[in-house]
Protein backbone atom coordinates (compact mmCIF):
# COMPACT_ATOMS: atom_id res chain seq x y z
CA UNK A 1 0.00 0.00 0.00
CA UNK A 2 2.52 2.56 1.22
CA UNK A 3 5.00 1.19 -1.27
CA UNK A 4 2.68 1.83 -4.20
CA UNK A 5 2.00 5.31 -2.90
CA UNK A 6 5.70 6.05 -2.72
CA UNK A 7 6.25 4.53 -6.16
CA UNK A 8 3.74 6.93 -7.68
CA UNK A 9 5.27 9.80 -5.72
CA UNK A 10 8.81 9.09 -6.93
CA UNK A 11 7.79 8.17 -10.48
CA UNK A 12 5.49 11.16 -10.81
CA UNK A 13 8.08 13.55 -9.45
CA UNK A 14 10.71 12.06 -11.76
CA UNK A 15 8.54 12.67 -14.82
CA UNK A 16 7.61 16.14 -13.59
CA UNK A 17 11.27 17.01 -12.99
CA UNK A 18 12.24 15.63 -16.40
CA UNK A 19 9.64 17.91 -17.99
CA UNK A 20 11.10 20.76 -15.97
CA UNK A 21 14.55 20.03 -17.44
CA UNK A 22 13.43 20.51 -21.02
CA UNK A 23 10.82 23.22 -20.47
CA UNK A 24 12.65 25.73 -18.29
CA UNK A 25 14.33 28.51 -20.24
CA UNK A 26 17.08 29.10 -17.69
CA UNK A 27 19.86 26.51 -18.04
CA UNK A 28 20.61 26.78 -14.32
CA UNK A 29 17.03 25.78 -13.53
CA UNK A 30 17.30 22.91 -15.99
CA UNK A 31 20.30 21.57 -14.11
CA UNK A 32 18.43 21.88 -10.80
CA UNK A 33 15.46 19.98 -12.21
CA UNK A 34 17.81 17.26 -13.43
CA UNK A 35 19.15 16.88 -9.89
CA UNK A 36 15.60 16.44 -8.59
CA UNK A 37 15.03 13.85 -11.30
CA UNK A 38 18.11 11.89 -10.18
CA UNK A 39 16.90 11.98 -6.58
CA UNK A 40 13.56 10.49 -7.52
CA UNK A 41 15.21 7.83 -9.66
CA UNK A 42 17.31 6.84 -6.67
CA UNK A 43 14.12 6.72 -4.60
CA UNK A 44 12.81 4.17 -7.09
CA UNK A 45 15.97 2.11 -6.60
CA UNK A 46 15.39 2.19 -2.85
CA UNK A 47 11.86 0.87 -3.35
CA UNK A 48 13.37 -2.06 -5.25
CA UNK A 49 15.65 -2.83 -2.25
CA UNK A 50 18.65 -1.76 -4.35
CA UNK A 51 20.00 0.71 -1.80
CA UNK A 52 23.57 0.41 -3.10
CA UNK A 53 22.55 1.53 -6.60
CA UNK A 54 20.37 4.28 -5.16
CA UNK A 55 23.17 5.72 -3.06
CA UNK A 56 25.72 5.39 -5.86
CA UNK A 57 23.36 7.24 -8.21
CA UNK A 58 23.28 10.17 -5.78
CA UNK A 59 26.99 9.96 -5.00
CA UNK A 60 28.17 9.94 -8.61
CA UNK A 61 25.53 11.76 -10.62
CA UNK A 62 24.31 14.32 -8.11
CA UNK A 63 27.51 14.63 -6.08
CA UNK A 64 30.02 14.78 -8.92
CA UNK A 65 28.67 14.85 -12.49
CA UNK A 66 25.99 17.48 -11.91
CA UNK A 67 28.39 19.68 -9.98
CA UNK A 68 30.64 19.81 -13.02
CA UNK A 69 27.61 20.45 -15.24
CA UNK A 70 26.62 23.39 -13.09
CA UNK A 71 30.18 24.59 -13.07
CA UNK A 72 30.06 24.87 -16.86
CA UNK A 73 26.53 26.23 -17.00
CA UNK A 74 27.40 28.91 -14.47
CA UNK A 75 30.15 30.20 -16.75
CA UNK A 76 27.99 30.37 -19.86
CA UNK A 77 26.36 33.55 -20.97
CA UNK A 78 23.18 32.35 -22.62
CA UNK A 79 21.43 34.77 -24.88
CA UNK A 80 17.73 33.93 -24.77
CA UNK A 81 16.82 35.64 -28.02
CA UNK A 82 19.69 34.03 -29.89
CA UNK A 83 18.71 30.64 -28.58
CA UNK A 84 15.23 30.89 -30.09
CA UNK A 85 16.57 31.80 -33.52
CA UNK A 86 16.25 29.22 -36.25
CA UNK A 87 14.56 26.54 -34.21
CA UNK A 88 12.65 25.55 -37.34
CA UNK A 89 15.91 24.35 -38.91
CA UNK A 90 16.42 21.90 -36.08
CA UNK A 91 12.81 20.74 -35.97
CA UNK A 92 13.02 17.89 -38.57
CA UNK A 93 16.04 16.18 -36.97
CA UNK A 94 14.87 16.76 -33.40
CA UNK A 95 11.34 15.72 -34.18
CA UNK A 96 12.55 12.53 -35.86
CA UNK A 97 14.66 11.57 -32.81
CA UNK A 98 11.74 12.29 -30.51
CA UNK A 99 9.39 10.23 -32.67
CA UNK A 100 11.77 7.24 -32.82
CA UNK A 101 12.28 7.32 -29.04
CA UNK A 102 8.55 7.59 -28.46
CA UNK A 103 7.78 4.62 -30.72
CA UNK A 104 10.52 2.58 -29.04
CA UNK A 105 9.22 3.36 -25.57
CA UNK A 106 5.65 2.49 -26.47
CA UNK A 107 6.76 -0.72 -28.23
CA UNK A 108 8.89 -1.80 -25.28
CA UNK A 109 6.27 -1.07 -22.66
CA UNK A 110 3.47 -2.81 -24.56
CA UNK A 111 5.54 -5.83 -25.65
CA UNK A 112 4.64 -7.70 -22.48
CA UNK A 113 8.19 -8.31 -21.27
CA UNK A 114 7.75 -5.86 -18.43
CA UNK A 115 4.28 -6.94 -17.41
CA UNK A 116 4.58 -10.67 -16.91
CA UNK A 117 3.88 -10.14 -13.25
CA UNK A 118 7.13 -11.74 -12.16
CA UNK A 119 9.06 -8.51 -12.32
CA UNK A 120 6.41 -6.30 -10.86
CA UNK A 121 5.49 -8.70 -8.09
CA UNK A 122 8.99 -9.78 -7.02
CA UNK A 123 8.78 -10.05 -3.24
CA UNK A 124 11.29 -8.51 -0.89
CA UNK A 125 14.12 -10.71 0.30
CA UNK A 126 14.92 -10.85 3.99
CA UNK A 127 17.13 -8.36 5.78
CA UNK A 128 20.00 -10.87 5.79
CA UNK A 129 20.45 -10.48 2.02
CA UNK A 130 22.79 -7.56 1.51
CA UNK A 131 22.67 -6.36 -2.07
CA UNK A 132 26.05 -4.61 -1.77
CA UNK A 133 27.65 -7.96 -1.01
CA UNK A 134 25.69 -9.68 -3.78
CA UNK A 135 26.71 -7.07 -6.38
CA UNK A 136 30.33 -7.41 -5.27
CA UNK A 137 30.22 -11.17 -5.53
CA UNK A 138 28.82 -11.22 -9.05
CA UNK A 139 30.78 -8.21 -10.34
CA UNK A 140 34.20 -9.52 -9.32
CA UNK A 141 33.64 -13.13 -10.39
CA UNK A 142 31.28 -13.59 -13.30
CA UNK A 143 31.60 -10.14 -14.87
CA UNK A 144 35.24 -9.52 -14.00
CA UNK A 145 36.34 -9.18 -17.64
CA UNK A 146 33.64 -6.62 -18.43
CA UNK A 147 34.49 -4.75 -15.28
CA UNK A 148 38.18 -4.57 -16.19
CA UNK A 149 37.41 -3.49 -19.76
CA UNK A 150 35.22 -0.69 -18.43
CA UNK A 151 38.01 0.34 -16.08
CA UNK A 152 40.54 0.50 -18.93
CA UNK A 153 38.17 2.52 -21.12
CA UNK A 154 37.71 4.98 -18.27
CA UNK A 155 41.47 5.18 -17.76
CA UNK A 156 42.04 5.87 -21.45
CA UNK A 157 39.38 8.60 -21.37
CA UNK A 158 41.06 10.10 -18.32
CA UNK A 159 44.49 10.14 -19.93
CA UNK A 160 42.99 11.49 -23.14
CA UNK A 161 41.31 14.37 -21.32
CA UNK A 162 44.55 15.27 -19.61
CA UNK A 163 46.56 15.09 -22.84
CA UNK A 164 44.04 17.32 -24.64
CA UNK A 165 44.01 20.03 -21.99
CA UNK A 166 47.60 19.99 -20.78
CA UNK A 167 49.69 22.81 -22.10
CA UNK A 168 53.11 23.71 -20.89
CA UNK A 169 53.51 27.41 -20.36
CA UNK A 170 57.06 28.60 -20.48
CA UNK A 171 56.37 32.10 -19.23
CA UNK A 172 54.53 31.04 -16.07
CA UNK A 173 56.57 31.06 -12.89
CA UNK A 174 55.97 27.67 -11.36
CA UNK A 175 57.20 26.96 -7.88
CA UNK A 176 59.03 23.76 -7.11
CA UNK A 177 57.89 22.99 -3.60
CA UNK A 178 60.52 20.33 -2.92
CA UNK A 179 63.20 22.82 -3.93
CA UNK A 180 61.73 25.37 -1.55
CA UNK A 181 61.67 22.87 1.29
CA UNK A 182 65.23 21.77 0.64
CA UNK A 183 66.59 25.28 1.01
CA UNK A 184 68.91 25.61 3.99
CA UNK A 185 69.94 28.66 5.90
CA UNK A 186 73.42 28.60 4.36
CA UNK A 187 71.99 29.00 0.82
CA UNK A 188 70.26 32.24 1.55
CA UNK A 189 72.14 33.89 4.39
CA UNK A 190 75.56 35.39 4.10
CA UNK A 191 77.50 36.66 7.04
CA UNK A 192 79.10 40.00 6.38
CA UNK A 193 81.73 41.34 8.67
CA UNK A 194 81.13 44.98 9.45
CA UNK B 1 0.71 -3.20 9.94
CA UNK B 2 -2.43 -1.37 10.94
CA UNK B 3 -2.96 2.35 11.30
CA UNK B 4 -2.20 2.42 15.03
CA UNK B 5 1.17 0.73 14.54
CA UNK B 6 2.01 3.13 11.76
CA UNK B 7 1.11 6.13 13.89
CA UNK B 8 3.28 4.79 16.71
CA UNK B 9 6.17 4.26 14.29
CA UNK B 10 5.84 7.80 12.98
CA UNK B 11 5.87 9.17 16.53
CA UNK B 12 8.98 7.14 17.38
CA UNK B 13 10.75 8.44 14.27
CA UNK B 14 9.78 12.00 15.09
CA UNK B 15 11.13 11.62 18.64
CA UNK B 16 14.37 10.13 17.31
CA UNK B 17 14.83 12.96 14.83
CA UNK B 18 14.22 15.59 17.51
CA UNK B 19 16.59 13.75 19.86
CA UNK B 20 19.37 14.10 17.29
CA UNK B 21 18.65 17.53 15.81
CA UNK B 22 18.10 19.48 19.04
CA UNK B 23 21.41 18.50 20.70
CA UNK B 24 23.09 19.05 17.33
CA UNK B 25 21.78 22.60 17.06
CA UNK B 26 22.93 23.25 20.63
CA UNK B 27 26.31 21.68 19.89
CA UNK B 28 26.70 23.93 16.85
CA UNK B 29 25.87 27.02 18.93
CA UNK B 30 28.35 26.08 21.63
CA UNK B 31 31.03 25.10 19.13
CA UNK B 32 31.06 28.73 18.01
CA UNK B 33 31.44 29.74 21.66
CA UNK B 34 34.21 27.17 22.21
CA UNK B 35 35.95 28.37 19.08
CA UNK B 36 36.05 31.97 20.28
CA UNK B 37 37.17 31.04 23.78
CA UNK B 38 39.84 28.57 22.66
CA UNK B 39 41.27 30.86 19.98
CA UNK B 40 41.22 33.66 22.54
CA UNK B 41 43.12 31.47 24.98
CA UNK B 42 45.65 30.45 22.33
CA UNK B 43 46.23 34.04 21.32
CA UNK B 44 46.53 35.20 24.95
CA UNK B 45 43.36 37.27 25.06
CA UNK B 46 39.99 36.84 26.72
CA UNK B 47 37.51 35.85 24.03
CA UNK B 48 33.81 36.43 24.71
CA UNK B 49 33.25 36.56 28.47
CA UNK B 50 30.60 39.27 28.95
CA UNK B 51 27.18 37.66 28.40
CA UNK B 52 26.30 35.46 31.36
CA UNK B 53 28.80 33.53 33.49
CA UNK B 54 32.06 33.04 31.49
CA UNK B 55 30.17 34.35 28.47
CA UNK B 56 28.10 31.18 28.28
CA UNK B 57 25.02 32.94 26.90
CA UNK B 58 26.99 34.46 24.02
CA UNK B 59 25.62 32.02 21.38
CA UNK B 60 22.05 32.88 22.41
CA UNK B 61 22.82 36.59 22.19
CA UNK B 62 24.42 36.06 18.78
CA UNK B 63 21.39 34.13 17.59
CA UNK B 64 19.07 36.89 18.79
CA UNK B 65 21.20 39.54 17.10
CA UNK B 66 21.21 37.65 13.80
CA UNK B 67 17.47 37.14 14.05
CA UNK B 68 16.76 40.82 14.58
CA UNK B 69 18.86 41.95 11.64
CA UNK B 70 17.36 42.85 8.32
CA UNK B 71 17.67 40.32 5.53
CA UNK B 72 18.81 42.17 2.45
CA UNK B 73 18.17 40.61 -0.94
CA UNK B 74 20.19 42.28 -3.72
CA UNK B 75 18.03 43.80 -6.44
CA UNK B 76 19.83 42.11 -9.33
CA UNK B 77 19.99 38.70 -7.71
CA UNK B 78 17.96 35.64 -8.62
CA UNK B 79 15.46 35.95 -5.75
CA UNK B 80 14.27 32.36 -5.54
CA UNK B 81 17.68 30.70 -5.60
CA UNK B 82 19.13 33.38 -3.35
CA UNK B 83 16.64 32.47 -0.64
CA UNK B 84 16.82 28.72 -1.35
CA UNK B 85 20.63 28.49 -1.22
CA UNK B 86 21.09 28.64 2.59
CA UNK B 87 18.38 26.00 3.02
CA UNK B 88 20.07 23.86 0.38
CA UNK B 89 23.34 24.02 2.28
CA UNK B 90 21.80 23.38 5.71
CA UNK B 91 19.68 20.42 4.65
CA UNK B 92 22.45 17.95 3.70
CA UNK B 93 24.48 18.96 6.76
CA UNK B 94 21.67 17.81 9.03
CA UNK B 95 20.45 14.97 6.79
CA UNK B 96 23.76 13.13 7.08
CA UNK B 97 23.20 12.64 10.82
CA UNK B 98 20.37 10.20 10.04
CA UNK B 99 22.77 7.25 9.84
CA UNK B 100 25.38 8.22 12.43
CA UNK B 101 25.35 5.61 15.22
CA UNK B 102 25.79 7.32 18.58
CA UNK B 103 26.30 4.11 20.53
CA UNK B 104 24.52 1.00 21.61
CA UNK B 105 21.96 0.79 24.37
CA UNK B 106 19.65 -1.72 26.02
CA UNK B 107 17.71 1.22 27.56
CA UNK B 108 18.84 0.35 31.11
CA UNK B 109 18.03 -3.34 30.69
CA UNK B 110 14.59 -2.71 29.14
CA UNK B 111 15.48 -4.53 25.88
CA UNK B 112 17.05 -7.98 25.80
CA UNK B 113 19.60 -7.17 23.15
CA UNK B 114 21.57 -4.05 22.36
CA UNK B 115 20.05 -1.59 19.91
CA UNK B 116 22.08 0.85 17.85
CA UNK B 117 21.34 4.48 18.61
CA UNK B 118 20.87 5.75 15.07
CA UNK B 119 17.80 7.09 13.29
CA UNK B 120 18.41 4.65 10.43
CA UNK B 121 21.01 1.90 10.73
CA UNK B 122 21.59 1.67 6.98
CA UNK B 123 23.83 -1.11 5.71
CA UNK B 124 25.39 1.31 3.22
CA UNK B 125 25.76 3.96 5.95
CA UNK B 126 29.18 5.21 4.98
CA UNK B 127 28.21 5.66 1.33
CA UNK B 128 25.13 7.55 2.49
CA UNK B 129 27.27 9.96 4.50
CA UNK B 130 29.59 10.46 1.52
CA UNK B 131 26.66 11.01 -0.86
CA UNK B 132 24.75 13.41 1.35
CA UNK B 133 27.73 15.46 2.45
CA UNK B 134 28.72 15.93 -1.18
CA UNK B 135 25.38 17.69 -1.71
CA UNK B 136 26.42 20.56 0.56
CA UNK B 137 28.17 22.01 -2.46
CA UNK B 138 24.91 22.94 -4.16
CA UNK B 139 24.01 25.44 -1.47
CA UNK B 140 27.35 27.17 -1.92
CA UNK B 141 27.16 27.01 -5.71
CA UNK B 142 23.64 28.46 -5.73
CA UNK B 143 24.56 31.18 -3.24
CA UNK B 144 27.50 32.22 -5.39
CA UNK B 145 25.56 32.21 -8.62
CA UNK B 146 22.30 33.71 -7.39
CA UNK B 147 24.00 36.65 -5.62
CA UNK B 148 25.06 38.03 -9.00
CA UNK B 149 28.30 39.29 -7.52
CA UNK B 150 31.84 38.68 -8.72
CA UNK B 151 33.21 37.94 -5.27
CA UNK B 152 30.45 35.47 -4.50
CA UNK B 153 30.89 33.71 -7.84
CA UNK B 154 34.64 33.33 -7.40
CA UNK B 155 34.07 32.04 -3.87
CA UNK B 156 31.57 29.49 -5.13
CA UNK B 157 33.91 28.32 -7.90
CA UNK B 158 36.74 27.91 -5.43
CA UNK B 159 34.49 25.96 -3.05
CA UNK B 160 33.35 23.65 -5.82
CA UNK B 161 36.76 22.72 -7.13
CA UNK B 162 38.11 22.37 -3.59
CA UNK B 163 35.32 20.07 -2.43
CA UNK B 164 35.47 17.90 -5.56
CA UNK B 165 39.25 17.53 -5.27
CA UNK B 166 39.30 16.52 -1.64
CA UNK B 167 36.30 14.22 -1.86
CA UNK B 168 38.36 11.80 -3.96
CA UNK B 169 41.18 11.48 -1.43
CA UNK B 170 38.58 11.13 1.29
CA UNK B 171 36.83 8.35 -0.63
CA UNK B 172 40.06 6.38 -1.05
CA UNK B 173 40.93 6.68 2.62
CA UNK B 174 37.48 5.30 3.43
CA UNK B 175 38.14 2.39 1.04
CA UNK B 176 41.07 1.39 3.27
CA UNK B 177 38.74 1.29 6.27
CA UNK B 178 36.27 -0.80 4.29
CA UNK B 179 38.93 -3.35 3.35
CA UNK B 180 39.76 -3.81 7.02
CA UNK B 181 36.22 -3.79 8.38
CA UNK B 182 34.64 -5.75 5.51
CA UNK B 183 31.40 -3.79 5.68
CA UNK B 184 29.80 -0.53 4.56
CA UNK B 185 27.70 -0.27 7.69
CA UNK B 186 28.94 2.23 10.27
CA UNK B 187 27.82 -0.06 13.11
CA UNK B 188 29.84 -2.97 11.73
CA UNK B 189 32.87 -0.73 11.29
CA UNK B 190 32.71 0.21 14.97
CA UNK B 191 32.17 -3.42 16.00
CA UNK B 192 35.21 -4.43 13.94
CA UNK B 193 37.32 -2.12 16.11
CA UNK B 194 36.17 -3.61 19.42
CA UNK B 195 38.74 -4.81 21.94
CA UNK B 196 40.90 -1.92 22.98
CA UNK B 197 43.02 0.80 21.47
CA UNK B 198 45.28 -1.62 19.54
CA UNK B 199 42.33 -2.65 17.36
CA UNK B 200 41.49 0.88 16.30
CA UNK B 201 42.09 1.62 12.65
CA UNK B 202 44.27 4.68 13.14
CA UNK B 203 47.16 2.26 13.82
CA UNK B 204 47.28 0.33 10.53
CA UNK B 205 45.87 3.29 8.58
CA UNK B 206 47.72 6.15 10.21
CA UNK B 207 48.48 8.04 6.94
CA UNK B 208 44.83 7.61 5.88
CA UNK B 209 43.67 8.93 9.23
CA UNK B 210 45.67 12.10 8.61
CA UNK B 211 44.48 12.32 4.99
CA UNK B 212 40.85 11.88 6.02
CA UNK B 213 40.98 14.48 8.73
CA UNK B 214 42.78 17.11 6.67
CA UNK B 215 40.55 16.43 3.67
CA UNK B 216 37.63 16.85 6.05
CA UNK B 217 38.93 20.29 6.98
CA UNK B 218 39.16 21.16 3.28
CA UNK B 219 35.75 19.67 2.56
CA UNK B 220 34.03 21.80 5.20
CA UNK B 221 35.96 24.94 4.18
CA UNK B 222 37.61 25.20 7.57
CA UNK B 223 40.81 27.11 7.89
CA UNK B 224 43.58 26.72 6.76
CA UNK B 225 41.53 25.78 3.68
CA UNK B 226 38.87 28.49 4.00
CA UNK B 227 39.67 29.97 0.59
CA UNK B 228 36.03 30.12 -0.55
CA UNK B 229 35.42 32.78 2.08
CA UNK B 230 38.95 34.20 2.15
CA UNK B 231 38.22 37.65 3.49
CA UNK B 232 41.58 39.05 2.45
CA UNK B 233 40.82 38.79 -1.27
CA UNK B 234 37.12 37.89 -1.59
CA UNK B 235 35.55 39.98 1.23
CA UNK B 236 33.53 36.99 2.48
CA UNK B 237 33.39 34.71 -0.54
CA UNK B 238 30.19 32.97 -1.50
CA UNK B 239 28.04 34.53 1.25
CA UNK B 240 29.21 38.10 0.74
CA UNK B 241 25.67 39.29 -0.13
CA UNK B 242 23.95 37.51 2.75
CA UNK B 243 22.94 39.16 5.97
CA UNK B 244 21.05 38.41 9.15
CA UNK B 245 19.40 35.04 9.54
CA UNK B 246 20.38 33.69 6.13
CA UNK B 247 24.02 34.34 6.92
CA UNK B 248 23.60 32.51 10.23
CA UNK B 249 22.16 29.51 8.37
CA UNK B 250 25.37 29.22 6.35
CA UNK B 251 27.43 29.32 9.54
CA UNK B 252 25.15 26.69 11.07
CA UNK B 253 25.66 24.41 8.06
CA UNK B 254 29.42 24.84 8.18
CA UNK B 255 29.66 23.95 11.86
CA UNK B 256 27.27 21.01 11.52
CA UNK B 257 29.44 19.67 8.71
CA UNK B 258 32.55 20.13 10.85
CA UNK B 259 30.99 18.20 13.75
CA UNK B 260 30.00 15.48 11.28
CA UNK B 261 33.60 15.13 10.07
CA UNK B 262 34.79 14.93 13.70
CA UNK B 263 32.16 12.25 14.40
CA UNK B 264 33.06 10.26 11.29
CA UNK B 265 36.77 10.41 12.09
CA UNK B 266 36.06 9.01 15.56
CA UNK B 267 33.83 6.29 14.13
CA UNK B 268 36.08 5.26 11.25
CA UNK B 269 39.52 5.51 12.83
CA UNK B 270 39.21 5.87 16.59
CA UNK B 271 36.96 2.95 17.47
CA UNK B 272 33.65 4.81 17.70
CA UNK B 273 32.03 4.12 21.06
CA UNK B 274 34.62 1.53 22.14
CA UNK B 275 36.68 2.48 25.20
CA UNK B 276 40.49 2.42 24.69
CA UNK B 277 41.08 0.05 27.60
CA UNK B 278 38.84 -2.64 29.03
CA UNK B 279 38.92 -1.29 32.59
CA UNK B 280 37.46 2.01 31.35
CA UNK B 281 34.32 0.36 29.97
CA UNK B 282 32.22 1.54 32.92
CA UNK B 283 31.98 4.87 31.10
CA UNK B 284 29.07 4.61 28.60
CA UNK B 285 29.98 4.21 24.93
CA UNK B 286 28.16 7.35 23.84
CA UNK B 287 30.27 9.39 26.24
CA UNK B 288 33.41 7.91 24.69
CA UNK B 289 32.21 8.75 21.18
CA UNK B 290 31.33 12.31 22.15
CA UNK B 291 34.65 12.73 23.96
CA UNK B 292 36.56 11.67 20.85
CA UNK B 293 34.39 13.92 18.70
CA UNK B 294 35.00 16.87 21.03
CA UNK B 295 38.70 16.26 20.78
CA UNK B 296 38.59 16.41 16.98
CA UNK B 297 36.48 19.56 17.08
CA UNK B 298 39.16 21.01 19.34
CA UNK B 299 41.80 20.04 16.77
CA UNK B 300 39.82 21.84 14.05
CA UNK B 301 39.76 24.97 16.19
CA UNK B 302 43.44 24.48 16.97
CA UNK B 303 44.16 24.41 13.21
CA UNK B 304 42.34 27.68 12.80
CA UNK B 305 44.32 29.34 15.55
CA UNK B 306 47.64 28.01 14.28
CA UNK B 307 47.93 27.85 10.51
CA UNK B 308 47.92 30.64 7.94
CA UNK B 309 45.61 30.20 4.98
CA UNK B 310 46.82 28.13 2.02
CA UNK B 311 47.35 29.71 -1.35
CA UNK B 312 45.03 28.33 -3.99
CA UNK B 313 47.64 26.47 -6.05
CA UNK B 314 49.11 24.98 -2.87
CA UNK B 315 45.67 23.71 -1.94
CA UNK B 316 45.21 22.01 -5.31
CA UNK B 317 48.71 20.57 -5.19
CA UNK B 318 48.11 19.08 -1.75
CA UNK B 319 44.84 17.49 -2.83
CA UNK B 320 45.83 16.07 -6.19
CA UNK B 321 49.58 15.52 -5.99
CA UNK B 322 50.05 14.51 -2.36
CA UNK B 323 46.87 13.11 -0.84
CA UNK B 324 45.46 11.32 -3.88
CA UNK B 325 48.60 9.26 -4.72
CA UNK B 326 49.16 8.59 -1.02
CA UNK B 327 45.60 7.35 -0.51
CA UNK B 328 45.64 5.21 -3.67
CA UNK B 329 49.01 3.79 -2.70
CA UNK B 330 47.74 2.89 0.75
CA UNK B 331 44.74 1.08 -0.76
CA UNK B 332 47.24 -1.02 -2.74
CA UNK B 333 49.36 -1.62 0.37
CA UNK B 334 46.37 -2.78 2.40
CA UNK B 335 45.16 -4.92 -0.51
CA UNK B 336 48.56 -6.61 -0.96
CA UNK B 337 48.83 -7.22 2.79
CA UNK B 338 45.36 -8.77 2.84
CA UNK B 339 46.09 -11.38 0.14
CA UNK B 340 49.80 -12.21 0.63
CA UNK B 341 50.24 -15.38 2.74
CA UNK B 342 52.56 -14.24 5.56
CA UNK B 343 51.56 -10.59 5.61
CA UNK B 344 47.87 -11.44 5.84
CA UNK B 345 48.42 -12.89 9.32
CA UNK B 346 49.93 -9.57 10.29
CA UNK B 347 46.98 -7.48 9.11
CA UNK B 348 44.44 -10.14 10.07
CA UNK B 349 44.60 -8.73 13.57
CA UNK B 350 42.45 -5.81 12.35
CA UNK B 351 40.23 -7.87 10.04
CA UNK B 352 37.52 -9.63 12.05
CA UNK B 353 35.79 -10.88 8.87
CA UNK B 354 38.51 -13.50 8.23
Amino acid sequence: MIEIGFFYLFAGMAVFAALGVILSANTMYSAMWLILCFFNASGLFFLLDAEFLGIVLILIYVGAVMVLFMFVVMMLEVNQAQKREGWLNYLPVGGMIALILFVELVAASTSGIFSTGEMAMASHLGAEVNNTVEIGKILYTEYLLGFEIAAIILLVALVGAIVLTLRERKDAKYQDISKQVKVRKEDRLRKVSM
Amino acid sequence: MNVLDMALQVIIWAVEIVAVVLPLALAVAYTTYAERRIIGWMQVRQGCNRVGPWGLFQPLADGLKMFMKETIIPAKSNKFLFVAAPVLSLMPAFLAYAVVPFGETSLFGFWDKLHVMAIADLNVGILYVMAISSLAIYGILMAGWASNSKYALIGAIRATSQMISYEIAMGFSIVCVLILAGSLSLTDIVHAQAGGILHWYFIPLFPMFIVYFISGAAETNRSPFDLPEGEAELVAGFFVEYSGMWFAVFALAEYAAMILIALMTSILFMGGWNPPFEFLSFIPGTVWLLMKTSFFIFVFIWFRATFPRYRYDQLMRLGWKVFLPLAMGWVAVIGIFTYTPVLSDLIGFWQPWR
